[in-house]
């Protein structure tokens, strides 16, 4: 492979706190230099020099929750699949949920997504292994094994694990490993009926809700459990303030608990469900403007880490019901980066803190050699217009899903180019 | 003055204008049912498929006699027991019926919502017959009917709403056109059947009957359904009753000629007492009668109307 160099790019990367224009220089795959320094230097000989002049440069994105259909529902997405759009969306490395069919619980099935990843994905692809056998929530994994295999952490997929006694254990014994567990907290029996959020909406719309202390009580509860335990605890996906209210108390206490949220819950809010749109629904539910609002200053703020896109492809065997009758989950690959960007333009949160989110904090949560663009790391690159204007098609998505919540949607920014190890999976 | 809606989903989206609209036809259509000859040939020639994924004699009832009425031909279909239940999609119903080119689909489902989207998918006028605990338009037009041709007005009159609120198209169908109209509308019910952010839905809201009927001039009770009665939401009939239900003592609160009403099928003895419903200023068989009028003046509308022309 020839040498590349990226000339005349502003380069963002928050793993080294650089935001400056130079270039970047890639030997065999790996950065071997990058900066206003760089662009001082010689070019190896024979490099493909290629002038990026008003593009940014950020390390490809780290996206720690999509949902595959492979294996078991090939239809909606398959591994290859989620990869290409993942390459469209300036995503790098991808996090695998468990809850596949079979679900990930076995050494055998790890292996597995990591030999279909290498054979047929254009981007990283890690596996998360189930937190408990089949994501029941009553017997634990093999966490030591399965993370020797290669699973990057833990997940009780879309459930919180009910018997506190279970949870309890499972994070005395995922401690010892060093495991993150990854767990989305929803008390099955609190916000049992409901489709949306509770408040005057759903009243209207005549749809039961799922109250904010379905999401709050049993994130308390796991709060308490790593105090008890000392495990590394992640909240992938909060919702409401007042989660990010009990991750900021955690943190000051000094456990180590880390949050996220969806691109969907920092962009859209519970009025674009509209008339019963079944895109918009969601889990957790997408909740008020004001809190909305509240999760963005909480992101800049840095108490909520990580940005995720919960890709979930759906057909319309699952959506195209009554708003109560279909699935939750929206796909959201191709489109995280530029709804991301929408907080960048409107001020709230600065890029540097944006691609932090997106990108380097998910890698050192995860234990990835990714997130940087430092000398010697891996070239996952990710070069952004930031002011290009476009909309979303949905002739356009190449997810083999189209249940976006942005279709028609006005973006300001977009991916141009994405490179993993150097090598360029997609272009604009 | 015409009317300006292709379907009728809902309360919500109306004018007042709309809803004075359908009342006055339904007044018109009321002479029609009183006659001995009560068939006409308004849509003679017309298809009216009434389609209930939800069981329903009543409802099914009164629309299937208001087409007939019309000079309609009616056709029901009751898709609790078909094919649905074997995977079919509503959506793939609805296409399948819709190449039967009907004129016009009454629809009912369990789902909120369900309605709306059928009608994306079909070419001809859509009514909604109550979809889940979302709206039942024809229920609060009909009741409209009733106190304004009860009362002679429906405007600024204090009209209590009591019991399942929660779960009720009903109530939220009648307080979209209550308001619509310029009632003022309370609801009355244990909190467990209130749904949340009712105090901003555009009613007064009492906890307690004693406080919520007084100088009511009408009293509309809803059905308590039989599995949220056993502890689940309130804990029992009898205390339910004890509290909520409709007696003589609670209804001498309200004004002495306050109207009571009920959407049907009633639970003697549960939301109310049997004297109160067969007695004196009970108008539940109003209800009935007006219910057909307002269906037929529905139909005619939509079905007629220049933009719904086949």
């Amino acid at each position: 492979m020839k040498p590349r160099v990226l000339a005349n790019v502003r380069i963002v990367d928050p793993s080294t706190g650089i935001d400056e224009i130079g270039d970047i220089v890639i030997i065999d795959g790996r950065i071997s230099a990058i900066g206003a320094d760089a662009a001082g230097m010689a070019p190896p000989s024979g490099a493909e020099i290629e002038d990026c002049a008003g593009l940014i440069a950020v390390p490809g994105l780290v996206d720690a929750c999509v949902h595959i259909g492979e294996p078991g529902a090939e239809h909606r997405e398959t591994i290859a699949s989620a990869s290409r759009a993942a390459a469209r969306g300036g995503v790098t490395s991808i996090i695998m949920m468990p809850d596949t069919d079979p679900v990930i619980d076995d050494v055998a099935l790890v292996d597995f997504v990591q030999r279909l990843a290498r054979d047929e994905a254009v981007v990283r692809v890690h596996p998360a292994a189930a937190l408990t056998k089949g994501l029941k929530g009553e017997e634990m994994t093999e966490f030591g094994l399965l993370l020797e295999a290669g699973a990057v952490w833990l997940s009780n997929g879309r459930h919180t694990v009910d018997n506190p006694a279970v949870m309890r254990r499972a994070m005395t014994y995922a401690r010892d490993f060093g495991a993150v567990i990854a767990v989305a907290t929803q008390d099955q029996r609190l916000g049992a009926t409901g489709v949306m959020n509770e408040g005057l909406f759903a009243s209207w719309l005549g749809l039961p809700g799922i109250p904010r202390e379905a999401e709050i009580i049993p994130l308390e509860r796991d709060l308490r459990l790593a105090g008890l335990t000392g495990a590394r605890y992640h909240a992938m996906s909060i919702s409401v303030p007042q989660s990010a209210d009990v991750i900021r108390d955690a943190k000051a206490r000094g456990l180590a608990v880390t949050a996220g949220i969806s691109i969907n819950h920092l962009t859209l809010n519970e009025t674009d469900i509209g008339e019963y749109r079944t895109f918009f629904r969601l889990s957790p539910p997408l909740r008020t403007e004001d809190d909305r609002r509240a999760m963005v200053a909480a992101l800049a703020e840095g108490v909520i880490d990580i940005i995720v896109s919960a890709h979930d492809p759906q057909d319309v065997d699952t959506k195209r019901l009554p708003f109560a009758d279909a699935e939750n989950g929206a796909i959201g690959l191709e489109t995280m980066l530029a709804a991301a960007l929408r907080l960048y333009h409107s001020g709230d949160v600065p890029l540097m803190r944006l691609v932090d989110a997106l990108s380097t904090r998910p890698a050192r949560i995860l234990g990835l050699e990714a997130g940087t663009l430092a000398p010697g790391a891996r070239a996952d690159i990710a070069l952004i217009d930031a002011d290009y204007p476009w909309v979303v098609s949905k002739d356009d998505l190449i997810s083999k899903s189209k249940n976006s919540p942005f279709e028609d949607a006005r973006f300001t920014g977009k991916v141009l180019q994405t490179l993993v190890a150097g090598v360029t999976v997609h272009r604009a | 003055m015409s009317f300006p809606h292709r379907h009728l989903l809902g309360i919500k989206g109306l004018s007042e204008q709309d809803i004075i609209y359908l009342l006055d036809r339904a007044d018109e259509a009321v002479k029609i049912s009183r006659q001995r000859e009560k068939k006409t040939s308004t849509l003679r020639g017309l298809t009216q498929i009434n389609l209930f994924f939800e069981a329903s004699t009543r409802t099914q009832a009164s629309f299937e006699l208001a087409g007939k009425r019309l000079g309609a031909d009616v056709m029901n279909m009751s898709v609790a027991n078909s094919s649905v239940k074997k995977g079919e999609t509503l959506v793939d119903t609805a296409m399948t019926l819709n190449a039967m080119r009907p004129d016009v689909l009454v629809v009912r489902h369990s789902s909120a919502g369900a309605v709306a989207l059928l009608s994306q998918k079909v070419g001809c006028p859509v009514i909604n017959a109550g979809d889940g605990a979302h709206e039942h338009p024809t229920q609060a037009l009909l009741d409209a009917l009733t106190i304004r041709r009860a009362k002679g007005k429906v405007g600024r009159l204090i009209v209590a709403i009591c019991g399942d609120v929660l779960h009720s198209r009903v109530a939220r169908s009648n307080i979209l056109l209550l308001n619509a109209l310029g009632a003022r509308v309370r609801v009355v019910a244990p909190s467990t059947l209130l749904p949340s952010g009712i105090a901003d839905m555009g009613v007064e809201v009492f906890q307690s009957m004693e406080d919520g009927l007084r100088d009511a001039d009408v009293v509309m009770m809803l059905r308590l359904q039989r599995e949220r009665m056993a502890g689940s939401f309130v804990p029992s009939v009898r205390e339910y009753f004890r509290y909520y239900g409709l007696d003589a003592d609670k209804l001498s609160l309200a004004k002495p000629d306050a109207l009571v009403m009920h959407p049907g099928p009633m639970n003697r003895g549960v939301e109310i007492a049997s004297d109160i419903a067969d007695g004196p200023q009970s108008v539940i068989e109003l209800q009935v009668e007006m219910g057909v009028a307002v269906r037929m003046a529905v139909m005619e509308t939509l079905m007629l109307s220049e933009g719904n022309q086949p």
